[in-house]
């Protein structure tokens, strides 16, 4: 008898047999084929030729989305973190009771359970078309991440440290900001200029249905086939994203995270 | 696990209270101010029985209670000042503890116990800055802004190197002759439970085996606290 050093897995292998047949049937059904990409390409290669030049003529219509959007993005995460931090707090369950825990880490879970377009499509309903709208959107999906994040930055840090500043008489709330904050305020400051370029993101998108911002001028060009002003407004949200990007590198560099 | 402990303590002086890991040391210091809740029985200081306090009298009691941990246990990322203060806090609102605004009187008593313990000059380090036997001190120096009426001390020596051990041995006991408190400290070291103990107590499997002052603890007890003979030797 022959000893076996490496023993086949067979439902592994039946496993990868039936995804690869599972691939190549959706294709075939949503006419996923060669000829069809041709056809893609080269319409793509119009669209592309009519996005230039540019067109800044409109500059007046592109600075006020870009403005709203990006107040839109500074409201949601400023008021997303004043919000999330308390709800950490309660949801951490190394600090907190079950009864405390459980109900915030509800509110989070359902807060990060839709994207952030559908919950503007909600709010637009909700509230009426506008920047609230947006606000309201990217605060939901601000306190779903920030909160998730920062619960399990609470949960980590060490109790030895809480257990001390306990000893000393303190009162709860002088222990959270004695022992507790210090703790996580370098990862915290972290989180947040994450969610704030996030949210940024978001904001040039929440307009596409409605909810103010750059991203409703942006669908209007589209639907009128002016894809050179599209080009333009696409050009702009990539200055933002960078410059963005740069800013919170700053942010995080002061509280030397 | 603790069974059937009957121990009493004076107003002043030091408790050294030995036994093998695992035997309850910890437990029956933490007790004391409750980081542990005991299951029964009870802990009278003053006549006050600290396991029967609701929570919030139970912080008030806290606040004459000092604590000194073997890992010294400070705010790493809190200044060496912001360390100390952390003794006030039972006195002070949470908002003016959050604001920094504690009574002058406090922020004086601060810088004396700086000096006090020879670490003036750092006050506004960051508690992870400092060597082990520097932040064992600020432990000391937190649990004296409480104006203790008892110290408690988990192993303070555990963590530091044989010179340091005896120097905050040393400080820990002056400072309970000047200021008048009683010390109960936990300690694997027997040579420095001879050394600065008033009283050792010996304990083995949750129960206390010896108690007595330390010249006359023998070889014999020390025996039946850890088991064992051949490591005496």
């Amino acid at each position: 008898m022959s000893r076996v050093a490496f023993p086949a897995n067979w439902w592994a292998r039946a496993g990868w047999t039936l995804l690869l047949l599972y691939v190549a049937y959706a294709a075939s059904q949503l006419e996923l084929t060669p000829a069809r990409f041709a056809a893609g390409l080269e319409h793509g290669g119009k669209f592309i030729a009519r996005l230039f030049p540019p067109d800044f003529h409109r500059w007046e219509l592109l600075l006020k989305g870009m403005v709203e959007s990006l107040q839109i993005a500074v409201v949601a995460s400023a008021l997303g973190v004043l919000i999330s931090a308390p709800l950490a707090l309660l949801a951490a369950r190394n600090l907190m009771p079950v009864w405390a825990s459980w109900p915030a880490r509800a509110v989070m879970v359902l807060c990060r359970s839709f994207h952030p377009v559908i919950v503007a499509i909600l709010f637009v309903k909700a509230v009426g078309f506008g920047a609230l709208a947006g606000i309201l959107a990217l605060i939901i999906a601000s306190v779903g991440f920030l909160g998730k994040l920062l619960t399990e930055a609470i949960e980590e840090i060490s109790l030895k440290q809480v257990e001390a500043v306990r000893a000393t008489g303190a009162p709860f709330l002088s222990v959270v900001t004695y022992a507790v904050v210090p703790q996580v305020f370098a990862r915290f400051i972290g989180f947040a200029s994450y969610e704030t370029d996030a949210n940024l993101r978001n904001s040039t998108m929440v307009g596409i249905v409605g909810a103010g911002g750059i991203g409703g001028t942006l669908f209007a060009a589209f639907q009128r086939f002016d894809y050179d002003f599209v080009c333009a407004i696409v050009l702009t949200i990539i200055v933002l994203i960078m410059v963005g990007e740069v800013l919170t590198v700053r942010i995080k560099k002061v509280f030397r995270v | 696990m603790l069974r059937g402990i009957d121990l009493e303590f004076g107003a002043r002086g030091i408790t050294a209270v030995i036994g093998p890991s695992g035997t309850g040391k910890s437990t029956l210091i933490r007790c004391i101010n409750r980081l542990v809740e005991p299951s029964s029985g009870e802990i009278l200081l003053d006549g006050v029985d600290l396991a029967r306090l609701p929570r919030a009298e139970l912080r008030l009691a806290r606040r004459r209670i000092g604590m000194v941990f073997q890992e010294y246990n400070l705010v790493e990322r809190l200044s060496v000042m912001e360390n100390l203060l952390c003794g006030r806090l039972g006195y002070v609102s949470p908002l003016q503890a959050w604001l920094r605004r504690y009574p002058a009187k406090d922020i004086a008593r601060a810088f004396e116990l700086l000096d006090t313990v020879g670490l003036a000059a750092h006050a506004q380090s960051r508690a992870d800055s400092l060597s082990g036997g520097q932040r064992q001190r600020v432990g000391i120096a937190r649990a004296m802004m409480q104006e203790p009426q008892l110290l408690l001390a988990d192993e303070p020596t555990s963590s530091l190197d044989p010179k340091t051990s005896v120097e905050i041995m040393g400080l820990m006991q002056s400072l309970s002759r000047t200021h008048g408190f009683p010390v109960i400290i936990n300690i694997h070291n027997v040579e420095l439970a001879r050394r600065f103990a008033d009283r050792v107590v010996g304990m083995t499997g949750g129960q206390v085996v010896f108690d007595g002052p330390p010249a006359t603890l023998t070889d014999d007890h020390l025996q039946s606290i850890y088991g064992g003979e051949g490591w005496l030797e």
